[in-house]
């Protein structure tokens, strides 16, 4: 084969990336970051702030509360307040006697609450309705300030409490020992 | 039709009969009333004798099919999740019209401009990319027949007494259909996957940013971002103009409007993993991540609703798929589970797809309970009520039949018929 012909195929065959069309755009971390809204349970994709239980209370009030009732509870959705006994299969599942991870509760503040307004909370509120939530629960204390450090190392009470249905089916690595 | 073989008891007959039976066999198993031909003078009725109407630029089903409808959980649209389940007793085949597939809105349809949506790939992977709907188009596309279920489909079924619904209600949150779409494979190979990536976090575009975590195992193996779905645009209730498909697994994991994913070292943990789809074991622990829709079978004609007005010949018919693989075997009963019959499977019978079943039984007017069992070919077997109850509990009062007091039940389905003809759901 001549050398042209050699060159000409390995240009054709070997592009960056792929043989495929590569139609996408590359994307910087700063593009992304309004969407880069995953806190993981290892403390992944957890902002700068802060929050705390006292930071917490007024903001609850004004936009939890009315549907999640005053403290947590007693109101038209879900309770967040409380650890009924699990007693059969469809006891509540509830943040204190069930999530295993307190970055979900983070996460899911952030990505979908208010309901009626989802990521109209600054980082800062979601960390301190976290710190509320939590502390009402009994699960931190009053006083403990929730940030990126400190929200991940909150021991949930339900932490061992889940098996895999088909552990073949799972990813090797930790993701229950975290 | 005088050949006709018993298959098994209480009027369960072979399934090769259709072979056999021909047309008059074919007409008197409608799932209607038989009545003996009272021989009527014939007419030219009015839409023989005038021309007929427009025909319209899309399509819809007749005026009198105006009942085969979804049956919505929320139809105020209040602020909670709405459900709109498939009407199996009113369909046939393998594929579910795309206005009749299920659909589990937790926040509403997000109603998005497909020109300005995105897809984001990154995390662990060499380089992040974003598409548009337009450049996915342009990429190479597979089809496939797959089933989606939520996994809270049938979940009456762990009230402690059967509740009496049809089937629409105990099973309409599952439906099938022909998707279209890359496959994430693909896309990847774009990226590159960082090799401490295993699993990928998905993100849909909806109010509360719906998120899932998938192991990347699943991912490379079928998992696509679907376009299509029989043949026209992904519908609004299915995540126009994307979701993610996942065949064979929880319906939930199948983030519609999907707009992110994330190639992470562990699982998000996201609210619908941790909470909602997470189901309470006797033991007190609970399972979490667990993914496969597993075998399963129920009868939909005749069912909860039909009226068999006299004895005689009918066809007994339902729909079976695994999320594990393609169904090998369905058996039916007639006799509450005493004797079995082979049931003749539809062609296509695809690998996690609704496979249509079908027997034909001559009902002796007396009482009778139907089931239907399945198997794939994985090994699996479709256990009974009983088995399931055993190992994963029953709810501790009769929930209502929206209400999800666990998810992934798929034990036997009983439809008792009465000396009326009528059709109870039953357990037996």
């Amino acid at each position: 084969m001549s050398m042209p012909r050699l060159l000409a195929l390995l240009v054709v065959c070997t592009p960056a990336f792929g043989a495929g069309p590569n139609l996408g755009t590359p994307v910087s971390p700063a593009e992304l970051a309004a969407w880069d809204i995953f806190a993981l349970p290892n403390g992944g994709g957890l902002p700068k702030g802060s929050g705390s239980f006292a930071q917490g209370a007024p903001i609850y009030a004004q936009k939890c509360a009315q549907c999640h009732g005053e403290q947590g509870k007693g109101g038209i959705s879900a309770a967040l307040v409380g650890a009924p006994p699990i007693k059969s299969l469809d006891s509540p599942k509830t943040i204190a006697n069930f999530w295993p991870y307190p970055t979900t509760v983070f996460d899911f503040i952030r990505r979908a609450m208010p309901w009626q307004q989802p990521r109209s909370l600054t980082d800062d509120e979601v960390y301190a309705l976290t710190a509320y939530i939590l502390a009402l629960n009994k699960i931190i204390g009053e006083q403990d300030v929730m940030n990126a450090q400190t929200l991940p190392k909150v021991k949930m009470p339900n932490r061992d409490g889940f098996i895999p249905r088909f552990p073949d089916k799972m990813p090797p690595g930790p993701d229950r020992d975290m | 039709m005088e050949k006709l073989v018993p298959a098994a008891g209480n009027g369960l007959l072979d399934r090769r009969a259709f072979l056999r039976g021909g047309a008059a066999l074919a007409a008197a198993m409608t799932g209607y009333a038989v009545k003996p031909a009272a021989a009527e003078a014939l007419t030219e009725p009015a839409w023989s004798t005038e021309p007929g109407s427009l025909v319209p630029p899309y399509g819809g089903p007749s005026k009198y099919e105006k009942g085969v409808v979804r049956t919505l959980s929320n139809p105020n649209a209040e602020p909670r999740t709405q459900h709109a389940r498939t009407p199996h007793h009113l369909l046939q085949g393998m594929t579910t019209p795309n206005g009749l597939h299920f659909t589990i809105s937790h926040a509403g349809n997000a109603d998005i401009d497909p020109e300005k949506h995105r897809l984001a790939i990154h995390g662990l992977v060499k380089r992040p990319l974003v598409f548009t709907l337009d450049s996915l188009a342009r990429y190479p596309m597979v089809s496939r027949f797959t089933f989606v279920e939520c996994g809270g489909n049938s979940a009456p079924l762990f009230s402690p007494e059967p509740i009496q619904a049809n089937v629409q209600s105990l099973h309409g949150l599952a439906s099938c259909a022909e998707w279209t779409g890359v496959k994430l494979s693909t896309l990847l190979e774009e990226t590159g996957i960082d090799p401490k990536a295993k699993w990928v976090v998905a993100e849909g575009a909806d109010a509360p940013h719906l998120s899932r975590s998938v192991p990347l195992t699943k991912i490379l193996d079928d998992a696509m971002v679907a376009l299509y779905q029989n043949g026209e645009r992904v519908m609004p209730g299915q995540g126009y103009p994307m979701r993610l498909l996942l065949p064979g697994w929880e319906g939930n994991m199948n983030v519609k409007w999907l707009r992110r994913l994330q190639l992470t070292e562990v699982p998000g943990m996201s609210y619908y993993e941790s909470r909602t789809y997470a189901q309470i074991l006797p033991s007190g622990k609970a399972y979490q991540f667990y993914f496969i829709q597993e075998v399963k079978s129920f009868i939909t004609q005749p069912s909860v609703g039909f009226a068999m007005k006299a004895p005689g010949f009918y066809e007994i018919s339902g729909v079976a798929y695994s999320g594990n693989g393609r169904i090998t075997k369905v058996m039916v009963s007639a006799d509450g589970g005493k004797s079995w019959a082979e049931a003749a499977l539809q062609e296509p019978v695809l690998g996690k797809a609704f496979t249509r079943f079908r027997i034909p039984w001559q009902w002796n007017g007396g009482a009778a309970v139907l089931q239907s069992r399945a198997w794939d070919d994985q090994g699996n077997v479709q256990p009974t009520r009983a088995e399931i109850v055993a190992h994963r509990g029953v709810a501790s009062r009769v929930p209502n039949v929206l209400g999800f007091p666990s998810q992934h039940f798929n034990g036997i389905t009983s439809w008792a018929v009465d000396a009326k003809g009528e059709v109870r759901h039953v357990y037996a």
